[in-house]
């Protein structure tokens, strides 16, 4: 017997301006079976998505669904198709109830009330099947990001989607909460559901699929069972080339304390409390890697410790200076002034300002000092001097500092970052995220450099999303978890498997579904 | 006994004053919850007073002044739709665009048409909403407490200030209790998940600006054909904003932005009673400071007392299908 697949591309293609972000995928997804797309981002796997999902439509090739082709003009279209998707940043209306999202679109009645009570029988029968426990009641805003990924696999159900499109589904999720999450997708396989699952973590791609199609700059690479290959071989198809590390982390003596945190307590924007008691101590020649589910403190860390925000308790100190306690209270300006550089976590949002070009954002933060300003006015020739050296010393591409700064990639506008705070030569650098949206070659980059840094004798802490990020740079892993320190493990004695327990906390919150 | 007359006399002066604050607060928070700011509520309201008072004034029928008025204010909301959901406009200077263009428009076209210095006719009763006077109310006047509570404050509105109160249980049905309420209210807070559930943000949008265009339209009229008795220029006088400040006092629901309405009516009440008046230990206020009551009242509310507000997430920023 031998179904039609349950999709099937042939040649799509989509352009955007000069852009070719796909080229020619063809594409085959058998019935009932997990098939893993692996790419590097910016790859083309999100448009190659979204036109399976009727977003976007191709500019040229077949999409073929159970045998027939379709051409799909709306998301509807594809739902009406049996293709759902759930997508990286959640389609959630966080104010209203898990049910009210569940039916938002699929109402069928006109009135609430009627609607709610079909679906909750509907459902019913959908959550014995699949084993959902949602609280249909609460509001999503309340619930876990494992809770509101489930929520959306449940609406897709709930829409009759036969093939689910899971995009980057694990990218937020705790080690405990990826685990459940291929459970799932295991149970659905069983129940006869085809899922397209979509990410750049090869690991999970073993752990979970059948066959597994590679897609580098627009085309596909590699289409194989999953059994027949191996990480590596997967790697280098995604990459293109082999990437290896040029800096080895040397085996330096840890240096003097260079910060101390004691006892820091701290209140988030909303004024609840974000760091509970944390003490914590970041040494010269070391990286100090801070883990996490995101949102559970380490951005007020990274703010307490760069002078952006005030402890309500307990003392912060630089070099055996007090510069962060209740009554004392040490600004982002003096703090570079004494030695502290700072790449922020969101870099969209206060590490560069997007509109501005290249060099006016190569000084940001340094536009006061004599370099840069004279009598309150700019000194064009220095700025532009300094900004071509920082192109030059990171290899940033265009290699163009008049082009403002949204025109530069990801990976090269945290380059730049990086070399407007290198410039100074800091003693002490805290970077939040440092390869958030950047992309494989230069993650490799980024991480040679802190590396340097640290053989050099600095002291940094990095705070990042990225378990296997922290596992590559730290000498020491500290994990937070709801404003409190769970523990610090030394690089020797971490393993994946018990940071993500702390990460999910010691009291397991966040472990539940 | 003259004390409580004084505050049912105000109380029922504030309802009067209420009704166009309600109706066009209702229209806001329309057009808000679905993520359109709708900063042209002014403008809207002094169009469709003028168009109201004109057509009334040239048919003799508070009708056929309504419907005008709803219809020049669902144009007027159309065009604000037009520059916020096609254009992706910014949503604040085409509504401050409507502002003006009308604060000009009316008084010349009133002028051009009717030769009064920029006002209408004045309505003769006919051409009015009239005050109805509930069942029993003369009956029940001397009933003490109940009776004049009934008699005085509920009976003796016109039709529109009753449509007004009316209108604040329907919209909160529509947002609440029905599919199209939801996807609304969806809208307003995350487009994106409205579009890939597969309903046309763009459509709902424009659906929630003609509802905020008929509920505008309403209190333009009520203005000019049931308070008043004709257009004069700038007769809005700035309600349009005070109805904003109440909808954001109110944190976009309808009754407490009902409650807000009130609150704001009832000191514009007051302001009017205290001209004049000799209080006790500080004298006579002179008019100018009592007539900024309510907007010092607004200020004030709206810099110290609402807490956290909570817009709808995505109100004012135009859907672009990818960002």
């Amino acid at each position: 017997m031998s179904l039609a697949p349950a999709i099937e591309t042939k040649d799509l293609c989509k352009r955007f301006g000069n852009v070719q972000a796909n080229d020619n995928i063809s594409l085959v997804v058998e019935q009932g079976t997990v098939h893993g797309i692996v790419g590097e981002n910016g790859a083309g796997k999100s448009t190659l998505l979204k036109m399976l999902f009727g977003f976007y439509q191709p500019n040229s090739g077949d999409l073929i669904v159970n045998g027939e082709k379709l051409s799909l003009d709306s998301p509807s279209e594809a739902m009406a198709a049996g293709i759902a998707m759930v997508h990286q940043h959640f389609m959630l209306v966080e104010p209203f109830t898990v049910l009210e999202n569940i039916i938002l679109g699929a109402e069928g009645q006109g009135l609430l009330r009627h609607a709610a009570a079909d679906a909750k029988a509907k459902l019913k029968g959908l959550e014995q099947q699949f084993g959902f426990d949602l609280p249909l009641d609460a509001p999503v805003s309340q619930l876990s990001v494992g809770e509101r990924q489930r929520v959306e696999i449940l609406k897709a159900l709930f829409r009759g989607a036969d093939v689910l499109i899971l995009d980057e589904p694990t990218a937020v999720l705790t080690p405990q909460e990826c685990d459940q999450l291929f459970d799932l997708v295991r149970l659905l396989k069983s129940r006869g559901k085809t899922i397209l699952f979509v990410t750049h973590k090869l690991q999970e791609i073993m752990a979970v699929t059948d066959t597994v199609t590679v897609i580098r700059a627009g085309k596909v690479i590699v289409r194989t069972a999953t059994a027949e290959t191996t990480p590596d071989a997967l790697a280098e198809a995604m990459v293109g080339a082999k990437i290896s590390r040029a800096v080895e982390r040397r085996d330096g003596s840890k240096g003097m304390p260079r910060m101390k945190l004691e006892s820091v307590c701290a209140q988030s924007d909303h004024g609840h409390e974000a760091l509970k008691n944390v003490s914590l101590e970041i040494y010269d020649g070391e990286v100090l890697g801070v883990a996490g589910v995101a949102g559970n403190g380490q951005t007020e860390l990274l703010e307490v410790l760069t002078g952006l925000r005030q402890v309500t308790n307990g003392t912060v100190s630089l070099s055996g200076n007090v510069t962060n306690s209740p009554n004392t209270f040490t600004g982002p300006i003096e703090l570079r002034d004494s030695g502290l550089a700072h790449v922020a976590e969101d870099r969209l949002k206060t590490g560069v300002v997007e509109t501005m070009t290249a060099t006016e954002n190569a000084i940001l933060g340094y536009q006061r000092s004599a370099d840069f300003c004279r009598n309150g006015l700019l000194r064009l020739k220095a700025i532009a001097a300094a900004a071509a050296r920082y192109f030059e010393s990171q290899d940033v591409r265009p290699r163009n500092p008049e082009l403002p700064v949204a025109a530069f990639s990801g990976g090269n506008q945290q380059k730049l970052v990086i070399a407007r705070e290198l410039a100074r030569d800091p003693q002490t650098l805290i970077v939040g995220q440092p390869t958030r949206g950047v992309d494989i070659g230069a993650v490799t980059k980024i991480h040679d450099q802190i590396t340097e840094l640290r053989n050099a004798g600095k002291a940094l802490l990095v705070v990042s999303a990225d378990l296997d990020e922290l596992m590559t740079i730290s000498d020491r892993i500290a994990v937070m978890c709801c404003g409190v320190l769970e523990g610090v493990v030394a690089i020797e004695d971490a393993d994946e498997r018990s940071i993500g327990l702390m990460m999910a906390g010691s009291s397991g919150e966040l472990a539940t579904p | 006994m003259e004390f409580l007359t004084d505050i049912l006399l105000l109380s029922d002066s504030a309802i009067r004053i209420a009704a166009p604050l309600i109706l066009a607060a209702l229209a806001g928070l329309c057009a808000e919850r679905a993520g359109i700011v709708d900063i042209g509520l002014e403008g809207k309201m002094l169009a469709a007073a003028f168009a109201a008072a004109s057509a009334a004034a040239i048919t003799g029928s508070p009708w056929a002044g309504l419907l005008s008025g709803i219809l020049v204010s669902v144009m007027l909301a159309l065009l604000h739709g037009y520059v916020s959901i096609n254009q992706r406009g910014n949503q604040i200077v085409s509504g401050m665009a409507i502002n003006i263009m009308v604060a000009g428009l009316a008084p010349t076209l009133a002028n051009a048409w009717f030769s009064r210095g920029g006002q209408t006719p004045l309505l003769d009763s006919e051409a009015r909403f009239n005050e109805i006077t509930l069942p029993l109310a003369d009956l029940l006047q001397d009933v003490p407490l109940v009776g004049a509570v009934y008699s005085n404050l509920l009976s003796g509105h016109s039709f529109l200030t009753y449509l007004a109160f009316l209108m604040v249980p329907v919209v909160g049905w529509i947002l609440y209790r029905t599919r199209f309420g939801l996807r609304l209210r969806a809208v307003g807070e995350n487009p994106e998940a409205v579009d890939t559930a597969g309903i046309s943000v763009t459509l709902l949008r424009y659906q929630a600006m003609i509802i905020a265009g008929i509920l505008c339209g309403m209190s333009g009229s009520a203005l000019s054909t049931a308070l008043g008795a004709g257009f004069i220029r700038d007769m809005s006088a700035g309600k349009g904003f005070l109805a904003l400040a109440a909808m954001i006092f109110g944190k976009w629901k309808p009754v407490p932005t009902l409650l807000a309405c009130l609150l704001f009516a009832f000191v514009d009440a007051l302001q009017g009673r205290l001209q004049g008046v000799s209080l006790p230990l500080i004298g006579e206020i002179p008019v100018q400071f009592t007539i900024m009551l309510p907007y010092v009242l607004t200020v004030v509310i709206l810099a110290g007392f609402v807490g956290k507000m909570e817009a709808p997430k995505a109100s004012g920023i135009p859907y672009e299908k990818d960002r």
